[in-house]
């Protein structure tokens, strides 16, 4: 009684906007610290640092969504998901300017060079360019010009985008040996993900559109 | 012969010019200062006596006008001091702001977060403190932090200090060259490398619990290095005594070297023959070495070595400057490397 009372509550018109506000929360909350001077010491780092954490977070909540509809008997939560996915995406692409525009000042040369020199530059471009082709189908008539199928078989590119993210916040983490934070996404992504190989019976069959 | 040594050579403790007990011997840098001071105290009249009424209190004897540079914040006990005399030792630079410096930390030992240091360094002891220098070592000595505080003239040195994570600060240090403390030892003909062994006690010490590094925090110099007049060794920061989250009571200052390598609240100095690898060449041989001079020209692996970000300067759009081979005291510290691969020796 309590589940479908949820459901319903989720179902309502006004729960989406709410969702989008809630998502925009953290990204207003660095703006309003940028312009007010209180992003600590080195602002430019905290905003880089926090944008990329925020993308991994969004992500990390975009995969939720599946396990806890199955497991708290909330379908209607799969409305939230591709508005989560798409926040993880927003997060990364602020997440990439404050890097381009903070880090380099906008010079394209040190930012091809720097891809080039340092693998978690690499990574972390590596998996903007996966999580691309997922934002740009994001919308209704993309998932109707796509077909069902194929518009799922496309989205399963999250769990690669997921990897990469971690490794990306793996590989700078490890430079000074700071890596328990990065445990921390690790175990959690390791759930999500665990979740999924165990419910639908191996790797593949999680690969697989149902 | 000038006390103030300005090179190497002269500071050898194989030169047979090393006096005995050093700290007896007023630098000449600190009378001189001491004459103009009272010359332009004499002309100035009050307004001078006035502003150096605060440094004056504890060492009215060496305080000069110049010395006012700096305002106290007024959170700690004062350590006054003497402008130093060293070339280089003050840098022109903006200084950055006491809250800066005593909030965004890299001190492990308190965990790994930049604000960790600041939020859990109050649990630090600092009294009482013993120093022991050992090894290669004519006179092993254990000082007590009094001591310590009295062995040399205190002077005020402004450093810049570049990070290896590509930020830097400029920071107003009180303290005096670490080879006044180390003649005090009379160092042997075999003593070639200094080790500096920080505290590292898990019951103040937080971070100590986790396995992030080798405990204790190990670091060294060649023993040339360490000899260097700039080489500091700390007690005070603003005019005031060092706070924990910056390495009370008493830290390593290298200023032409990436931070990491001036160790924080340092129990033992030991000088050696041969290098003890530093616990991070041990954590990541491939990315740490012994050396770690601030060199724009010889990346980390991870980032680029080129360009820094001055803290609280220009806010969030200024520009990254560009780093200066070693770190802008090439002219003092560069014979130290001559003939050096830079690039082997990173």
């Amino acid at each position: 009684m309590a589940l479908s009372m949820a459901n319903q509550w989720l179902l309502k018109p006004w729960m989406k906007p709410l969702l989008w506000v809630v998502c925009a929360v953290p990204a207003v909350a660095l703006l309003v610290g940028a312009l007010t001077d209180g992003l600590g010491a080195n602002p430019a780092q905290t905003l880089i640092q926090e944008t990329g954490q925020w993308a991994l977070r969004w992500l990390w909540l975009t995969l939720l969504v599946t396990p806890l509809r199955e497991m708290a008997a909330l379908p209607a939560l799969v409305r939230y998901r591709r508005t989560l996915g798409v926040t993880a995406f927003v997060y990364a692409v602020l997440h990439l300017l404050s890097y381009a525009w903070l880090d380099k000042g906008w010079v394209i040369d040190d930012i091809v060079a720097d891809v080039f020199k340092r693998n978690f530059i690499l990574v972390g471009m590596l998996t903007f360019l996966v999580m691309l082709p997922l934002a740009l189908t994001s919308f209704n008539a993309a998932i109707r010009a796509l077909g069902g199928r194929k518009w799922q078989l496309l989205h399963k590119l999250v769990y690669a985008v997921s990897l990469l993210g971690l490794l990306h916040f793996y590989l700078k983490k490890a430079a000074k040996n700071d890596v328990s934070e990065v445990m921390v996404y690790a175990v959690i992504l390791a759930l999500l993900l665990g979740w999924r190989v165990v419910r639908r019976g191996g790797v593949l069959a999680m690969l697989r559109v149902r | 012969m000038p006390f103030i040594l300005t090179s190497r050579h002269a500071a050898h403790p194989d030169s047979g010019r090393v006096h005995a007990v050093p700290s007896e011997i007023t630098p000449q840098a600190v009378y001189t200062n001491r004459r103009q001071w009272l010359r332009e105290a004499a002309l100035l009249g009050g307004g001078v006596m006035t502003s150096a009424l605060p440094w004056a209190r504890a060492q009215a004897q060496s305080a000069p006008a110049t010395s006012a540079t700096v305002t106290r914040p007024g959170k700690r006990a004062a350590l006054s001091a003497v402008r130093s005399a060293v070339p280089g030792a003050l840098a022109v630079d903006k200084l950055t702001s006491y809250e800066h410096i005593t909030t965004y930390n890299n001190f492990y030992e308190f965990g790994t977060d930049k604000s960790d240091p600041a939020e859990y360094a109050h649990t630090l002891k600092t009294r009482p403190w013993t120093l022991s220098i050992e090894g290669e070592v004519g006179r092993p000595l254990k000082l007590g932090l009094d001591d310590l505080l009295k062995l040399g003239a205190m002077e005020e040195r402004i450093y810049r200090l570049r990070c290896v994570e590509g930020w830097s600060m400029v920071i107003p240090w009180v303290g005096y060259s670490l080879s006044t403390l180390l003649q005090r030892a009379q160092p042997t003909s075999r003593a070639k490398f200094v080790e500096f062994i920080s505290l590292a006690d898990a019951q103040q010490m937080p971070g100590v619990r986790s396995s992030v590094l080798d405990w204790p925090y190990v670091e060294g110099l060649r023993i040339d290095e360490a000899m260097h007049p700039l080489t500091l060794m700390a007690f005070g920061l603003y005019g005031e005594v060092l706070p924990p989250q910056n390495g009370a009571p008493l830290r390593l200052v290298v200023p032409w070297k990436y931070g990491f390598k001036s160790a924080k609240s340092i129990v033992a100095i030991r000088l050696t023959e041969k290098p003890r690898p530093s616990s991070w060449m041990q954590a990541n041989p491939r990315e740490y070495g012994y050396f770690s001079n601030v060199n724009p020209t010889v990346d980390h692996p991870r980032w680029s070595q080129a360009t820094e970000r001055r803290i609280g300067e220009g806010g969030l759009f200024a520009p990254r400057k560009p780093t200066l081979m070693f770190n802008g005291y090439a002219a003092q510290v560069g014979s130290l490397y001559a003939g050096m691969d830079l690039r082997k020796y990173y």
